[in-house]
């Protein structure tokens, strides 16, 4: 089984959000980059079909040559090889369009995808390359089995999960619940060094008209101090929350 | 030339949201000086979308819908936008309706918008609000395609009454092969879910132990809330994976969020900063969470709990 994991390399959750260029960028000054969390669960999930069927597993992402530690650190737990698309991502579909062309070139089994990113929380990309592939496509996995060309994939739904039947080729939008956080892998010493000597090979984009655009960026404003009530005094809270917040 | 907005059921009736996101296209069918045509898939009765503004039902009837399938709904929702000439199309934010609307967007050639919080800032070109970095900021997206596909929000338009009169039409798309077919579905059916509730009480590890989650449940029955915890309690197994909440756990967009015992990591706030209005409840009155709070009370929920469940019953019984 071929595998290919879509890594999106977004900042770290702790990085301070501001923009430059009068709000059009994001400041990237002194920011942190990750691999995209919801990426990072499916990106495990990979390992164990690596081990456990003996899956070959490649990772892919769409930007500039900054992105590449991001995807040494994912060759780095584990992954076999990286392929980076070598154009910024601008807009979802931008990004789902170049990995729909790898998708079909590669001639991958299985594609996971994070639910959405945690900077842009576009939540597009894994749906758009099934329906630009015509694939199979299961967005909310929290559990994914493969035997042979079946799958057994289990979504999580308002209120519940929904366990869903399907055939490869197959593209699913992972999350926490593909594998539980204790599953997640640091990469160990022997690991980055075999990282560095897995190929990593850079692609030409292939030409694509942008559906949308980021005009402007603004931040909320600071919300004001919180009100403290006393213990001994809930009635107030109540009131509070009844009269002055209207919420109960 | 009609918005087309989806109005999503749940077991033949509607969701809050499809009124809500029924009442977010009447406000573009306003600004392009346009009608709203709803499509919906086994709903009932669809009289009171009337209400938010609705002048047109497409409306399928099929029992082999009941099941949901993202690519066969994407699929109808884009014959009911051809049939309409629908330049505008409007989803919620739904678990169901996020799944399907990548494939829309893709079948419609369709630009689309997610997290949309506002009435579009403006129609040529086309741009609206949305937020993005997790709350932690809101982006003025532009959409350039012929035809835009809109996901709304939850909790952020609201609902609003638009009295119109419906004509309901009885609407028979094809059906593709969905290529994924549910094998079963495991969902508790008397409980009020994260994604529908209008309060939600969440809890962390301040509790100490799973076994002292009655006063939570409690508190969520008294005020008809969903029951929520922080991602260690449910890294620990205190509580199912389902119900933990934060940035890798389920989205929160309640008008009440109570935080029992929790500290306010940043993960966690950036997965329930959505909400309108919050509260802790918390010994310590260095954690975090009394920054992202709008009220606060400083002390041991063991004591505060249960003093609230009361004095929250009495309240209810006086209304």
């Amino acid at each position: 089984m071929k595998i290919l994991v879509c890594i999106s390399h977004v900042p770290d959750t702790t990085s301070k959000i501001n923009f430059t260029d009068d709000n059009t960028k994001f400041d990237t000054n002194g920011v942190q980059y990750v691999i995209n969390p919801n990426d990072e669960f499916g990106l495990t999930r990979a390992m164990w079909f690596k081990e456990k069927q003996g899956a070959e597993v490649t990772v892919v992402n769409v930007g500039g040559a900054e992105t590449e530690p991001t995807l040494r650190k994912a060759l780095a737990i584990g992954a076999d090889a990286a392929i980076r698309v070598n154009v910024a991502a601008t807009d979802g579909f931008s990004v789902a369009k170049q990995l729909a062309k790898v998708v079909q070139d590669g001639g991958y089994d299985l594609i996971i995808a994070g639910r959405e990113s945690i900077d842009y929380n576009g939540g597009m990309v894994p749906g758009m390359i099934a329906g630009l592939t015509n694939s199979s496509f299961v967005n909310n996995c929290i559990s994914l089995e493969v035997d042979g060309t079946s799958a057994k994939v289990v979504r999580e739904i308002d209120g519940g999960k929904e366990t869903v039947s399907t055939t490869l080729p197959l593209i699913v939008g992972g999350q926490k619940g593909i594998v539980q956080e204790a599953d997640l892998r640091i990469p160990n010493m022997r690991g980055i060094m075999m990282a560095r000597q897995k190929p990593l090979t850079v692609l030409e984009p292939i030409s694509i008209e942008p559906e949308t655009a980021s005009v402007k960026f603004e931040k909320p404003v600071p919300k004001g101090a919180v009100k403290l009530v006393s213990p001994d005094n809930l009635d107030e809270l109540i009131n509070l929350l009844h009269n002055e917040a209207k919420v109960i | 030339m009609s918005v087309l907005v989806y109005t999503e059921s749940d077991q033949r009736r509607f969701k809050k949201t499809a009124f809500e996101v029924a009442s977010y296209a009447k406000a573009v069918a306003d600004q392009l000086g346009t009608t709203v045509t709803a499509i919906t898939i086994n709903a009932d009765d669809t009289s009171e979308l009337e209400t938010y503004g609705v002048s047109k039902v497409l409306k399928v009837s099929n029992t082999s819908l009941d099941a949901f399938s993202a690519k066969i709904y994407a699929s109808i929702i884009k014959q009911a936008a051809d049939k309409e000439g629908s330049k505008v199309v409007v989803v919620s934010s739904s678990v169901n309706s996020k799944y399907l609307a990548p494939l829309l967007s893709i079948n419609l050639n369709a630009g689309y918008a997610t997290n949309v919080l506002e009435a579009p800032l403006s129609t040529a070109p086309f741009v609206v609000k949305r937020t993005a970095f997790t709350n932690k900021a809101y982006e003025m997206f532009q959409i350039n395609t012929d035809v835009k596909l809109l996901g709304v929000s939850k909790n952020s338009f609201g609902l609003k009454e638009n009295k119109t009169s419906a004509t309901t039409e009885d609407f028979s798309p094809s059906i593709p092969d969905s290529g994924v077919h549910v094998e079963s579905v495991d969902k508790a059916s008397n409980k009020v879910t994260i994604a529908d509730a209008e309060i939600v009480v969440s809890a962390g590890r301040g509790l100490k132990g799973p076994e002292n989650w009655g006063m939570i449940e409690e508190l969520a029955d008294v005020l008809g809330a969903a029951t929520a915890c922080s991602k260690p309690v449910s890294d620990l197994g205190w509580r199912p994976h389902g119900e933990h909440v934060g940035q890798t756990g389920k989205p929160v967009a309640s008008n009440l969020y109570i935080a029992v015992g929790i500290s306010g990591a940043i993960q966690h706030l950036a997965g329930i900063n959505a909400s309108k209005v919050k509260v802790v409840i918390n010994t310590d009155p260095e954690a975090p969470f009394f920054k992202a709070a709008d009220y606060g009370v400083v002390g041991d929920a063991f004591v505060v709990v249960p003093q609230l469940i009361e004095k929250l019953k009495a309240f209810k019984a006086q209304q």
